[in-house]
Parts: structure tokens; C-alpha cells; sequence
């Protein structure tokens, strides 16, 4: 009986000594930003639509408007948010190091990145395609004219192999000019020294509409060759953290679904809608399984309203971007956007 | 005053006090926790890897890349796997570091000799250069020249032509000789032609100790190396077909080419590195006595002769050493060119680091190849410093 007990202590001494030596932050997400009292966002350096800073610190735009939803949902305060601007190759080493908690940066989905980098993809924010941008004045009208032309691209993006792999398919031979930072690729571009500039058309629109001289000398050639679809990251090894990035994405899709928006929140709080009222937790306690409270949902369509207010804002038709909302409708209204039922 | 017998040396005092234990604990100890710090670094990461599900390992080398590579020497195609795109940014990187210390070295040394001349406006101009670039920080060089390259250069499609040559955003495109293997004869002209003019320069020197007869020893071998050159290629049938540049519907096709990235990278690295040569050059020719000058000019040396077989070859001891550190430096900051699109071994491992996501062993193959480079360029320049050292007899 004792030698028993003596064996249980030391293998549950041994077992602490394991979990001890695993870092902090592989677990238990949601704990440590309860205790900082904040949320660090990983997000662009700057693209106009998605995340971009204006002069006072504000974050704007569709992957800035997700974290605010999230920390409005865990923390019950949108401001609680630490920004991290990061370029395209600090993006996953910040991730994995655990220096951000969600990577909300126009991140391409991919097998590789599933598997291979520690970190899970969640479910996309915006269905894109990589284009090309070329000036009016060099009159290519398809992307198969780009035979033998250079083209400027950013490094560290799937960018560059969707580029390869549409040369190689169509026997362009293309060349790429591979710069480090997105400025240098479209200054090189705005310069003239490439032929085109390629990117995934919502950047594309971005840098058009932002940094040329004059947005009606460039077009978007209609040929996507890809598909890009973005969405926000997270690190393996905390399932619970994983779970509610992903259905504050879903509840805001769910929220436009079902005609909740910024403004009529709190009224539609009294909706006779089961689905409503499950959104909004005022009946069943959607919040208590992801480990929030009732109210997580409210929270967060009214920081940042729902996906269709989001994109409306920031990249859609009224916008300054006016990206049309093509892929990235509602599963009912010809889109690809299909949240998972919240019950 | 009686001379001491001679005593066997006492045997080295090895007990707990003595300088030699002392000396071998401290290193002893010096080395555990040097070893320590390294061991604990690289398990921690691995172990950190692994906890968090991170692939690690160089097994990706092997597989495709799937990118293409702008600019490289040899035939690049995205099915080749990833060491061998590292091997094209290696050799871009080589490219520009072996061609960039060449020029640095000649008009370092044209400039610090400059700054020694009787002319008032050269010695001016040599100094203006010097404090110029070598006071303004290399990247921004860098960004200056392509700046200028693609801003200043008219487009493609309306590339600038002298005579075969092109000139435009895209680059310089001139006609480039298409190989032949009548070339062959021509570059073996050349290499007998150096052989030719070292048997030449060794007579050259035995003549002139024996008799004292000057004989040119630069201009004569050039032309020996030169006329064998000349003769293989007559030999090999004087193959003269040149790939022209022409100007097609978009661009600029044909010949060969320079790109603008590729220049930019060249000639920012030039011009800084070569200021700090110049100084290089001026502080090692400052250091010969003014007595050597003299010397030779009592001896009835012409200024040339004074400067070729007086100054520079005492001077030159002085010299090597920093040189030495100016080469690492423009072979490091070749790294620099990452920010105007030249597909350096740094540029590449970025496109490979996202691709597979291995970026320990990403940044691993980065400083193995500068470290490579580098101690290689060292051992090179001391084995020269040696050979040009006093020789003590």
C-alpha cells in the first residue's frame, strides 16, 4: 500500500516536472490574456481595407475590425487590444513564439501552413485571388501577354510560387523581381521598372487606391490565377483559444444572417428568433462552452457589427477600396460565407 | 662574476597555487560554459520545436522549390529543388562580392594614391570622394543608384539604343558572343598566355639582378597574355557570332543583360567600400619613411618608379591587413541587397524561409554561407600577408 503511494507521488512529481519544462504560453491562451488584460494582435504594417493605422494609433480595416470582435467577445472591451505590425516573414515566427495571440493579417490558407508551421488555420474572413496590376499605357489586357516580362512581387508571400506556377502552366517565363518589403515592390512597380505588380487583387485595389499617383492609369486585370483564401491564425497546443477565434468569426457571420447589425444589437436582444437569442445569449449560454460569458456575441457585433457591416466598411462597393463582394456573399446570396450553425 | 652551472629547466610546478593550473581551470572553465550555453540553446529550441509541432530538419532541400529566380548564371527552373536555388543566390552573391572587390581595390588605390598628388584639384576631388561616401550609410547608397536606375532610365518599351546596346529600365542589354568551341582555343590562348608571362617575369627578374636592365614588367605580359589569347582564338577559327539584342513587342529580347538591381548592387558597394580603401591606401603609404622617397629620388627613380617599386611594395605591409576587413565588409553588406530585389542568397532563404517554414535552418545556411565566404577571404589574405610580410632571415 505505502510503496503504491511512494510510486504515485514520484510519478506525479515526475509528470510536474514534464509540464513544467513546457513554456507558459503553450496552453491556456485565454488565461493569460485575461491576467494582461489584453489581446496582441498580429497584423499588416499597413494595407488600406484590411489594417492600416491612422495618425492617432487607430487600426482600421477588415482583419483589424476580427480582433476587435474577439477581444470585445473575451475582455468585453474592443480597445483591449495590443497591435503588432508585422511583415510577411515575422508574421509566423511572432506566432509561434508566442508573441501574439491571433495572427489577423490577410495569412493565406494552405496545407503547408496547416501542417508544418505549429499553427492551426481557423476558417477565412475574405475569399481572394492573386491578380496582376499593369499601367493602361502598356495595353496588356490579359494576363497570358505577360510573356517574358518582369514582374514585381513581395517576398514571403505564396505570391511567389502562384506566379511561378502560372508562368510555368502557360510557358510565359516570367521574371520576377523579389523585393523584401511591399513598398519597394510597388516602388519598383510605380517606377515603371516592372511590367506588372502582383498580389491578391484585394491588395492590389489597396495599393491603387493608396499609393498611386493616379489610380485611373492602372488597371486590375480580371484573370485571378489563384485562390487566396485570408483568414486569422492561431498556435497549436490550445484548443480552446483555437475554438473561439474561430466562432466569433462564425457568430459574425451568423449575426448578418439573421439581420443583427451594430445598430440594432441591444433591441434585437428581445427577438422571439431561437437563432437570435442563441447568438445573443439570452437564452442558452452559447459563451459558457468556449469558456466567455453569455454575452460574448453582443459584445462583439457591437464593436465591430456583422461581417457584411465589416466589409461594407472597409473594402466594400462604398468604400474607398470598392471591391465588389463577389466569393465573399453569404452561402444564400451566391457567396462562399457559410458559418456553422451556433447552438 | 662566476657564471652559473647550467641546471636542467625545473620541472613546471603543477600544485593548486601555480599559474599553469590557474591557467588551465580558467580555460577549462571558459569552455564548459561556452559549451553549456550552446548545448542548452540548441536543445531548448529543438525541444521548443517539438513541443509546439514545428517541422524542423534539411530535409526540404531535396525537395522542388516551386519559385523562379529573376537572375541567375545557370539555367534555374522551378522544378529544381531548394539547394540548388541556394546555390544561385550563393553565386549571385559570389558575383557581386568577387567583381565588387576587383573594382573596390582598383579605384581604392587610384584614389588613396590620388590623394598623394602634386595636383591641388586631384588631391581635392580625391578627398571630397572619400569623405562623401564613405559619411553616407550603404543602404541608402544602395536605394540612391536603383532609384536612379528606374526613375532616370526610360521604359521598356522605349529602350534607349547605342548603337547594339540598349539601355532601359529593364537594364543594359548588349550583344554577348554566342559559345562556340572555337572559344575553347581562345581561353586556353589565355591560360598559356599567363603561364607564358610568369616564365617571362622570372627571367625578366634574374636579368635584372644579374645586369640591371629595366624591363617592363606589367606591359609586356599584358601583351603576352593578350597576343596568345588573340592566336587560340584565330586557331579555333575565329568564331565572331554575337547574340544581338533586338527590340520586340514588350521588351527588349536577345543578348545579354544587365539588370538594374544587379548594377545598383555593384556599383553602391564599389563606391562605398572604395572610399574605405582609399584610406586604406593613403595610411599605408603615409607610414613609409620619408627617407625611402628621398632614397629614390637620390637614385634617380621617376615618380612611377618611385611609387611601383619604392613606396607601394613597404607600404603594402601596412596595408593587407585592413584591406582584409574592407573585402569582409563589401562581401557582408552584398546582403544589403535583399532591399532593392537582387536575388542574393539572403533574398532566396527569405523566399525558402516562407515557403517551408524552416527558418532556424534558413538563417543557419545565411551564416554558414557568409561564414564560409568570409573565413575563406581571410585565409586568402593572410597567406598574402605572409608572402608579402619582411622576410626575416
Amino acid at each position: 500500500m505505502f510503496k503504491t503511494g511512494t510510486k504515485i507521488v514520484l510519478s506525479s512529481l515526475v509528470a510536474a516536472g514534464a509540464l513544467a519544462s513546457i513554456p507558459a504560453h503553450a496552453g491556456k491562451t485565454l488565461d493569460a490574456i485575461k491576467a494582461r488584460g489584453q489581446v496582441v494582435c498580429g497584423v499588416n504594417t499597413g494595407l488600406a481595407g484590411f489594417s492600416q493605422a491612422d495618425s492617432a494609433g487607430n487600426w482600421t480595416g477588415l482583419d483589424a475590425d476580427v480582433c476587435k470582435a474577439i477581444a470585445a467577445a473575451t475582455l468585453g472591451d474592443a480597445n483591449k487590444i495590443k497591435w503588432v505590425p508585422l511583415n510577411a516573414q515575422q508574421r509566423f515566427a511572432a506566432l509561434q513564439s508566442g508573441e501574439i495571440d491571433v495572427l489577423s493579417r490577410n495569412t493565406t490558407f494552405s496545407l503547408t501552413r496547416d501542417a508544418s508551421l505549429g499553427l492551426h488555420i481557423t476558417t477565412p474572413t475574405y475569399y481572394d485571388g492573386q491578380g496582376f496590376m499593369v499601367t493602361t499605357k502598356s495595353k496588356i489586357k490579359d494576363a497570358k501577354q505577360l510573356k517574358g516580362q518582369t514582374v514585381c512581387v513581395q517576398s514571403g508571400t505564396t505570391t511567389e510560387k502562384n506566379l511561378t506556377d502560372f508562368s510555368k502552366a502557360n510557358g510565359l517565363n516570367i521574371k520576377p523581381v523579389v523585393f523584401e518589403k511591399v513598398e519597394a515592390a510597388t516602388g519598383a512597380y510605380f517606377s515603371g521598372r516592372c511590367v506588372a505588380y502582383t498580389t491578391d487583387a484585394s491588395g492590389l485595389a489597396s495599393v491603387r487606391n493608396k499609393e498611386a499617383k493616379n489610380p485611373d492609369e492602372h488597371v486590375i486585370l480580371p484573370q485571378l490565377i489563384s485562390k487566396e483564401p485570408l483568414g486569422p491564425m492561431v498556435r497549436r497546443g490550445d484548443d480552446e483559444w483555437f475554438a473561439i477565434v474561430k466562432w466569433v468569426v462564425y457568430g459574425l457571420l451568423e449575426a448578418e444572417e439573421y439581420g443583427v447589425t451594430q445598430a440594432n444589437v441591444d433591441q434585437m436582444k428581445s427577438s422571439t428568433d431561437p437563432v437570435v437569442q442563441r447568438l445573443l445569449g439570452t437564452t442558452e449560454d452559447t459563451g459558457k462552452l468556449l469558456g466567455l460569458d453569455k454575452e460574448w456575441m453582443a459584445r462583439a457585433i457591437k464593436a465591430s457589427g456583422n461581417y457584411g457591416e465589416i466589409f461594407e466598411r472597409n473594402v466594400g462597393p462604398k468604400s474607398a477600396l470598392k471591391l465588389p463582394r463577389g466569393a465573399n456573399n453569404l452561402w444564400n446570396k451566391g457567396g462562399l460565407m457559410y458559418a456553422y450553425p451556433i447552438r | 662574476m662566476s657564471v652559473a652551472p647550467r641546471t636542467p629547466p625545473a620541472k613546471r610546478d603543477w600544485s593548486w597555487r601555480s599559474q599553469a593550473f590557474r591557467g588551465l581551470l580558467y580555460q577549462i572553465i571558459a569552455v564548459v560554459i561556452i559549451g553549456g550555453v550552446a548545448w542548452w540553446l540548441a536543445t531548448n529550441t529543438a525541444e521548443n520545436m517539438r513541443v509546439r509541432g514545428i517541422k524542423s530538419g534539411f530535409d526540404f532541400l531535396t525537395q522542388p522549390a516551386g519559385f523562379d529566380i529573376g537572375e541567375s548564371l545557370s539555367k534555374f527552373d522551378s522544378n529544381d529543388p531548394y539547394w540548388k536555388a541556394f546555390l544561385i543566390g550563393v553565386s549571385n552573391t559570389l558575383r557581386v562580392a568577387i567583381l565588387g572587390i576587383i573594382l573596390t581595390t582598383i579605384l581604392g588605390t587610384l584614389i588613396g594614391v590620388g590623394r598623394f598628388s602634386r595636383n591641388g584639384l586631384v588631391r581635392g576631388l580625391c578627398q571630397a570622394y572619400v569623405e562623401l561616401f564613405r559619411n553616407v550609410p550603404v543602404l541608402l547608397q544602395l536605394l540612391m543608384w536603383y532609384l536612379l536606375f528606374t526613375e532616370f532610365l526610360p521604359d521598356v518599351t522605349e529602350a534607349k539604343r547605342i548603337g547594339d546596346i540598349y539601355l532601359s529600365k529593364g537594364g543594359i542589354t548588349f550583344p554577348k558572343p554566342i559559345w562556340e568551341t572555337g572559344h575553347l582555343f581562345g581561353v586556353a590562348g589565355l591560360l598559356a598566355g599567363c603561364v607564358v608571362a610568369w616564365f617571362y617575369r622570372r627571367w625578366a627578374r634574374s636579368k635584372f639582378e644579374a645586369t640591371g636592365q629595366v624591363r617592363s614588367m606589367f606591359w609586356v605580359p599584358v601583351a603576352i597574355v593578350f597576343a596568345l589569347g588573340v592566336l587560340g582564338w584565330l586557331v579555333g577559327g575565329a568564331p565572331s557570332q554575337f547574340a544581338v539584342p533586338a527590340k520586340g513587342e514588350f521588351a527588349v529580347e536577345g543578348g545579354g543583360a544587365l539588370t538594374p538591381e544587379f548594377m545598383a548592387v555593384l556599383l553602391g558597394l564599389t563606391l562605398y567600400t572604395a572610399a574605405f580603401v582609399a584610406e586604406v591606401v593613403r595610411s599605408g603609404i603615409s607610414s613609409v619613411a620619408r627617407g625611402q622617397s628621398e632614397a629614390a629620388q637620390a637614385l634617380g627613380l621617376s615618380k612611377g618608379q618611385e611609387m611601383q617599386q619604392v613606396l607601394l611594395p613597404q607600404a603594402l605591409r601596412v596595408i593587407i591587413p585592413p584591406m582584409t576587413n574592407q573585402f569582409l565588409n563589401l562581401t557582408k553588406n552584398s546582403s544589403l541587397a535583399v532591399a532593392i530585389g537582387y536575388p542574393d542568397v539572403v533574398s532566396i532563404s527569405n523566399t525558402a524561409l516562407n515557403q517551408t517554414g524552416r527558418a532556424v535552418e534558413c538563417i543557419a545556411l545565411i551564416m554558414l554561407v557568409y561564414l564560409t565566404t568570409s573565413l575563406l577571404t581571410s585565409f586568402f589574405m593572410n597567406w598574402y600577408n605572409a608572402k608579402s610580410a619582411i622576410k626575416e632571415r
